[in-house]
């Protein structure tokens, strides 16, 4: 018997539901966008949020930790925030909505998302890539702003280009979609946070031409009032270059899947991310990466510092599909807790096709070496300092690696933060 | 002035006792040697000392300076000048040497009421400690102790030291894994450091640091008590005739 009685939804499922039904008559979009929003929005209203009982969301029970969803909020006031590296291009998203941008970069062109979605260009892009992908129907359902992002061919952009994508508040729901040119060279830096609290989905999904090199920043700094739910997806041609770093330092509960398919032979993905986790919150790192085409590398470093009853999930899958012969790929997820409140579950897969390919992956959970500690505090630093130093030096070997001196120390400067507040 | 009376100490873990009442002074300027054979509790007595947790003390005390530092973590008892010279110096990754040189002495003048180093006085000091001990600078780069050999670690405890000016140096058989060479050097690092305020005590199986590094006191530690105490002669005697007729004496 296949015939279920739907459960009754939660009060975060009849929140979108009621939500949807006052939105959509003043949310952008020629009637193809109005048919795709109908359909992402049908899925969600079968299926429900998903359960532990959905393999790919076994780790995050959306229907269960999403506990509620806030009302928009009209009159929530956004701060823009300082840029991460100096002499930035920024790009504001405000609310969901486009704000300004600087737009007077050679090579670079920002479009508000909702010239995309009234002249209907970005139909085709709002179905939702397969049955798990609720952040992609959800999304599909409610953006209503953001930026669209083109790099011209051949052009080396060499200021960092920052998207801000920041709320005060409420429910934003938001695109950027990014094309980068054959051969073109950029360096993106996401900022995702806020005051207040809020129910976001955002979505970055980048189409990098052969030999384009981009470096992509994500900073998630939402504040512990936060669910906020991330795709960021990519597809590499010949020869392209993304190497992707992610740090988490935020949120109440967090899911961002990054899904990138190597097309390109030649081409090269690297992900590094830093999650560190304290508090009560929730951080569900997913990736799945193809190789579809022989002669592909990738490398994914996840380090996860918990603390706190934080609760951190890394699920991270590589397909190499059949042809995908000579292929590299190599993950790796390492785990320090330091609380015995923590918890860290890692799910790493390997799915190869391929005969000839050199795959591995790894991972680790260990708490502070107290032989080191002690070795440090021995110096005559006190307990605390002592931890963070070695905190540190578990991050620090994937922040350093980015080897931009001005980046890398942004980034040690919000690890230092993130300790002093959370250490 | 370091005492340590009637202590009785034991593993954490499994409650084995290792040192089971021991007894010595330690004066100010004066450098005492501990020997003993392996087992004997050298090791132990020079952590628990510098207050590492997976020993417990169970009875008796140790006073520095008249104060009991049983309730000092290692970091408070470093602050009041006691250094311990490892015998396997830990490599950590990730922790790069000149940043932890500074954050330890910075942390040190700060409990003692002092500013904070500048840099350069800083790279100044390291430099001149680091050069006196014949240590390259490029190894300072690398991360703390991490492919240093057996004899650089030792070096670079001995650095640490010179840079700290500890008032109580324990020296935990900072000779084994060194050349002859090296030995020499790190007993010079030593010996320039002696003063009538500071303290050593030096822990060696052997006699042959002694030459270098001539000591005031010499104590037999065996089962975790001292059971005798001499002269720098005594370790000589030591030398030739091994622990046995020592060991005999005192059962």
């Amino acid at each position: 018997m296949n015939i279920q009685t739907p459960p009754k939804p939660t009060p975060a499922e009849q929140a979108l539901i009621d939500g949807y039904g006052e939105r959509f008559s003043r949310l952008a979009g020629n009637p193809d966008v109005v048919q795709a929003r109908d359909l992402a929005f049908d899925r969600f209203r079968q299926s429900g949020l998903p359960t532990r009982r959905v393999e790919a969301w076994h780790y995050t029970d959306l229907r269960r930790l999403l506990s509620d969803v806030p009302a928009y909020n009209q009159e929530a006031m956004a701060e823009p925030v300082g840029e991460l590296l100096e002499h930035s291009a920024i790009a504001i998203a405000a609310n969901g909505q486009a704000l300004q941008a600087d737009d007077n970069i050679d090579g670079v062109t920002w479009r508000p998302l909702t010239e995309l979605l009234a002249d209907g260009s970005l139909a085709s892009s709002l179905a939702p890539r397969d049955a798990d992908d609720m952040i992609g129907a959800l999304n599909a359902s409610f953006v209503s702003g953001g930026w669209a992002l083109d790099i011209e061919a051949g052009a080396e952009i060499d200021v960092p280009l920052e998207i801000q994508n920041v709320h005060g508040g409420g429910q934003v729901h938001t695109r950027f979609p990014v094309t980068v040119g054959a051969g073109a060279k950029a360096v993106i830096v996401e900022r995702q946070t806020g005051q207040g609290a809020a129910f976001v989905t955002s979505l970055a999904d980048v189409t990098l031409d052969e030999d384009a090199t981009v470096d992509w920043i994500v900073l998630q700094e939402q504040p512990d009032t936060v669910s906020y739910l991330s795709s960021f997806s990519a597809t590499l041609g010949r020869n392209a270059r993304l190497r992707l770093f992610v740090m988490n330092a935020g949120g109440r509960l967090v899911r961002e899947e990054v899904v990138v398919a190597v097309q390109g032979e030649g081409a090269d993905f690297q992900l590094r991310t830093v999650n560190l986790l304290a508090g009560e919150g929730h951080t569900d790192l997913t990736m799945v990466l193809d190789h579809t085409v022989p002669s592909t590398t990738s490398t994914e470093v996840v380090r996860n510092v918990v603390t706190g009853k934080a609760k951190g999930v890394f699920q991270g899958r590589i397909n190499v599909h059949q042809v995908a012969q000579k292929t590299d790929a190599r993950m790796a997820c390492n785990t320090l807790l330091m609380s015995d409140d923590a918890d860290f579950s890692a799910k790493p897969e390997l799915e190869i096709f391929a005969d000839d390919v050199a795959c591995g992956h790894g991972a680790t959970v260990a708490e502070i070496n107290h032989d080191h500690l002690f070795y440090l505090m021995a110096r005559g630093i006190s307990e605390k300092e002592a931890r963070r130093l070695l905190v540190k030096a578990f991050v620090a070997e994937v922040i350093e690696e980015l080897d931009d001196e001005a980046l890398v120390e942004a980034l040690e400067a919000r690890l230092d933060g993130w300790f002093a507040d959370n250490g | 002035m370091l005492e340590i009376k009637n202590l009785h100490a034991r593993i954490a873990e499994d409650g084995t006792e290792i040192i089971r009442g021991l007894d010595l002074t330690v004066k100010d300027g004066e450098v005492a040697a501990i020997m003993g054979p392996n087992g004997s509790g050298k090791s132990t007595l020079s952590y628990v000392i510098a207050g590492r947790e997976d020993y417990e003390v169970t009875e008796g005390d140790i006073l520095w300076n008249g104060e009991s530092v049983l309730e000092m973590d290692p970091a408070e008892r470093a602050a009041a000048g006691v250094f311990l010279a490892f015998q396997y110096p830990m490599e950590i990754p990730g922790v790069a040497t000149m940043e932890f040189l500074k954050t330890a002495l910075n942390a040190q003048r700060k409990a003692r009421g002092e500013e904070p180093l500048k840099i350069p006085d800083l790279m100044k000091r390291v430099k001149e400690a680091a050069g006196s001990l014949e240590m390259d600078m490029a190894m300072l780069k690398r991360p703390l102790n991490v492919g240093f050999s057996g004899g650089e670690k030792k070096r670079a405890e001995i650095l640490q030291m010179k840079l700290l000016e500890p008032k109580l140096c324990v020296l935990d058989e900072t000779d084994s894994g060194l050349d002859i060479d090296a030995l020499k050097i790190v007993a010079d690092g030593v010996n320039a450091l002696r003063s009538p305020e500071r303290a050593f005590l030096v822990i060696t199986h052997y006699q042959r640091l002694l030459d270098h590094i001539v000591p005031d006191t010499v104590h037999v530690l065996y089962k975790g008590r001292i059971i005798k105490s001499g002269g720098p002669d005594l370790a000589l005697h030591l030398e030739e005739n091994g622990y046995a007729d020592v060991i005999g004496e005192a059962a």
